[in-house]
């Protein structure tokens, strides 16, 4: 029979009986009770997430203002006068931008070793426990471990030094380098679950064509895993603008962007700044609380950096290409 | 009193039949097929390419092929059969040394290629003499036509490098496409992805893929368990059309598939090679109980 004779519905008239939503009326009081547990937490996250995000909503696109966004914060007491937080925008893209340069081939790599090569076996488990002490480590003991490291006598071409020849270790080169380790753990984990994902079928029919280890990683794997490696990466920014103590610790505490020299890039390098978090803190009630109400802009602007990163992670991953296993 | 219960032995698993000859001139056990190939390729085209001397292999402790002897002749189409675990699949995988990226692979025995033992080559240069197509459609993450130019041959020392398409380049890659009997599907837009393609043109892109090395030998692994019949039927067409210029191996589960596009055919059960000879010969006129066991749907 062709399918333009199939009716489309029973007769008018039929008796058609609709399977019953599942109810809880029937279920043992424990399940019940567990059940309507689960329903309350859920709906208090919810509730949390949306007050965070009302509260600074309001309290954020109340205070902000354009002229915040492009001007420089000055030194004043009086909140009208203290200026806007370019500057803070500014140092938290270069930090984050420092760190993702950085820490995207190396994490890559890292991934790509673990899961294609492991070889020795030792160094690999080695590997993995460091990964994952670093995902452990607090970012203040970061900070304070590359602090011990960027004051090196040898190391003060890359931040400043005093009269006194002491070198001052801070700077936004040393501030990248650490968030990099920050956001290192991340950025592993993320293709290497990738890696894992792909059918062993696809590696032997490149290896099958004649192809090497190398050029099947490079040309075949890595590209199939494309969605993966933004996906750790986006995570993996998130958490580095998102990070203060590396910042308080290791980019200095000054609020303006502050170059070391003449020289264009390096100086910047070599510089001292602040970040949106940094100046978020400096200027809430915790800090030296002169304005209140900045901070609140700021951290309305942090937050929508941060959802809209959120964002992207969850259009990069379930994209690109599936192959049977 | 309860009726009485019949029973599946189990005490026979794995199926072990006595092993005698059986005699001549036996009654067909109905494959239910028509052959794909109305005549056997012309006997000057017929040539070995490739000869399997007592092979052994084992992973780790496990002996899973158990002296193992054949040929394979350009010209002709080779199909394995056999249950699960009886070996096939890992024969096939030892012709181009896939086995040996498993760890604990362990082997005995001789297997030439054009009289060379093929553990006298480079592994690279073997698999491009040697290509194989899986069961599932694997197409790289690229798009058609880089899918088949990164078969290509290339210069030592580039390996696999992205490279501009000259004209020797595009030819090779539509020869090979031609060949699979893809191109007329995907010559409009070469540059798609070709994960976009569907399974049947996936796995003819694979087969194209394979044939751009310009392979002496074919290997199939289950080529069609994954696809639908048309496409089926249009693969096993391809693989009959295929047979002069290239050596073909293929590995099914598929007996009517086997009946329909082979002109060898080796039995394979725990390991041993049971049967082996000419389609007519294996499914017309089988010489051992197991294979006739097997072939009549007795188990497998």
């Amino acid at each position: 029979m062709a399918a333009a004779e199939l009716a489309p519905s029973p007769p008018s008239g039929t008796a058609i009986a609709r399977a019953p939503r599942e109810g809880t009326t029937s279920w043992p009081l424990v399940d019940r009770i567990g059940y309507w547990l689960c329903w309350t937490v859920g709906i208090g996250l919810c509730l949390v997430a949306l007050a965070i995000v009302l509260f600074m909503l309001v309290k954020g696109i109340s205070y902000l203002r354009i002229g915040l966004l492009v001007h420089s914060p000055a030194p004043s007491q009086i909140q009208s006068q203290s200026g806007g937080f370019l500057d803070p925008i500014e140092g938290t893209l270069i930090v984050a931008l420092i760190g993702t340069v950085i820490a995207v081939p190396v994490g890559v790599a890292i991934a790509t070793w673990l899961s294609e090569y492991r070889r020795p076996a030792g160094l690999a488990r080695a590997v993995e426990s460091a990964i994952e002490i670093t995902a452990g480590a607090p970012s203040v003991v970061l900070a304070l471990f590359g602090l011990l490291i960027f004051a090196q006598g040898f190391l003060g071409f890359l931040s400043q030094r005093a009269a006194t020849g002491a070198v001052y270790g801070r700077s936004f080169f040393a501030a990248g380098v650490v968030m990099a380790g920050l956001a290192l753990p991340l950025i592993v984990s993320s293709p290497r679950a990738g890696l894992a994902q792909l059918p062993n079928h696809l590696r032997e029919a490149s290896y099958a064509l004649g192809r090497t280890r190398a050029t099947t990683i490079r040309r075949v794997l890595l590209p199939a895993i494309r969605p993966d490696i933004s996906t750790g990466t986006v995570l993996g920014i998130g958490r580095i603008i998102g990070d203060t103590a590396i910042i308080r610790i290791l980019l200095g505490l000054t609020l303006t962007t502050q170059p070391v020299g003449q020289v264009p890039v390096l100086g910047l390098l070599r510089g001292t700044g602040s970040t949106l978090t940094s100046y978020i803190y400096e200027n809430s009630p915790a800090g030296e609380g002169l304005s209140p109400q900045k901070a609140y802009a700021a951290a309305f602007v942090l937050l929508a950096i941060v959802l809209a990163l959120n964002g992207l992670v969850t259009w990069t991953t379930n994209r690109g290409p599936r192959w049977t296993r | 009193m309860p009726p009485p219960v019949r029973r599946i032995a189990v005490d026979r698993d794995p199926y072990v039949a006595p092993e005698r000859p059986l005699g001549n001139g036996h009654a067909t056990p109905a494959v239910n097929a028509t052959r794909l190939r109305a005549t056997r390729a012309p006997a000057a085209l017929v040539r070995e390419r490739m000869r399997v001397e007592s092979v052994w292999l084992a992973y780790g402790e496990n002996w899973v092929v158990r002296d193992v002897s054949l040929t394979v002749r350009q010209g002709e189409v080779l199909a394995m059969i056999g249950a699960s675990g009886s070996g096939k699949t890992t024969l096939l995988r030892s012709l181009n040394r896939l086995t040996e990226i498993t760890d604990g692979a362990a082997r005995s025995g001789r297997i030439t290629l054009d009289g060379t033992d093929i553990h006298e080559l480079e592994v690279n240069q073997l698999r491009r003499h040697v290509t194989m197509v899986f069961q599932q459609p694997n197409p790289f993450p690229m798009s058609i036509f880089d899918n088949v130019a990164y078969a290509l041959a290339e210069r030592p020392g580039r390996g696999g490098r992205r490279r501009r398409r000259t004209p020797a380049i595009e030819r090779a890659v539509s020869d090979a496409l031609h060949r699979a009997g893809l191109y007329d599907e995907v010559a409009g837009d070469l540059d798609r992805s070709a994960m976009r393609l569907s399974g049947g043109q996936q796995q003819r892109l694979c087969i194209a893929r394979a044939l751009a090395a310009e392979p002496e030998v074919l290997l199939l692994d289950e080529p069609c368990s994954a696809l639908d019949p048309i496409s089926t039927a249009t693969i096993e067409e391809l693989i009959v059309s295929l047979r002069e210029s290239v050596a073909i191996v293929i590995v099914t589960h598929n007996l009517q598939q086997a009946f329909r596009v082979a002109d060898h055919v080796a039995f394979m059960h725990l390991g041993e090679l049971v049967e082996y000879g000419t389609s007519e010969q294996v499914f017309d006129r089988p010489a051992m109980q197991r294979t006739r066991d097997y072939i009549s749907g007795a188990f497998g």
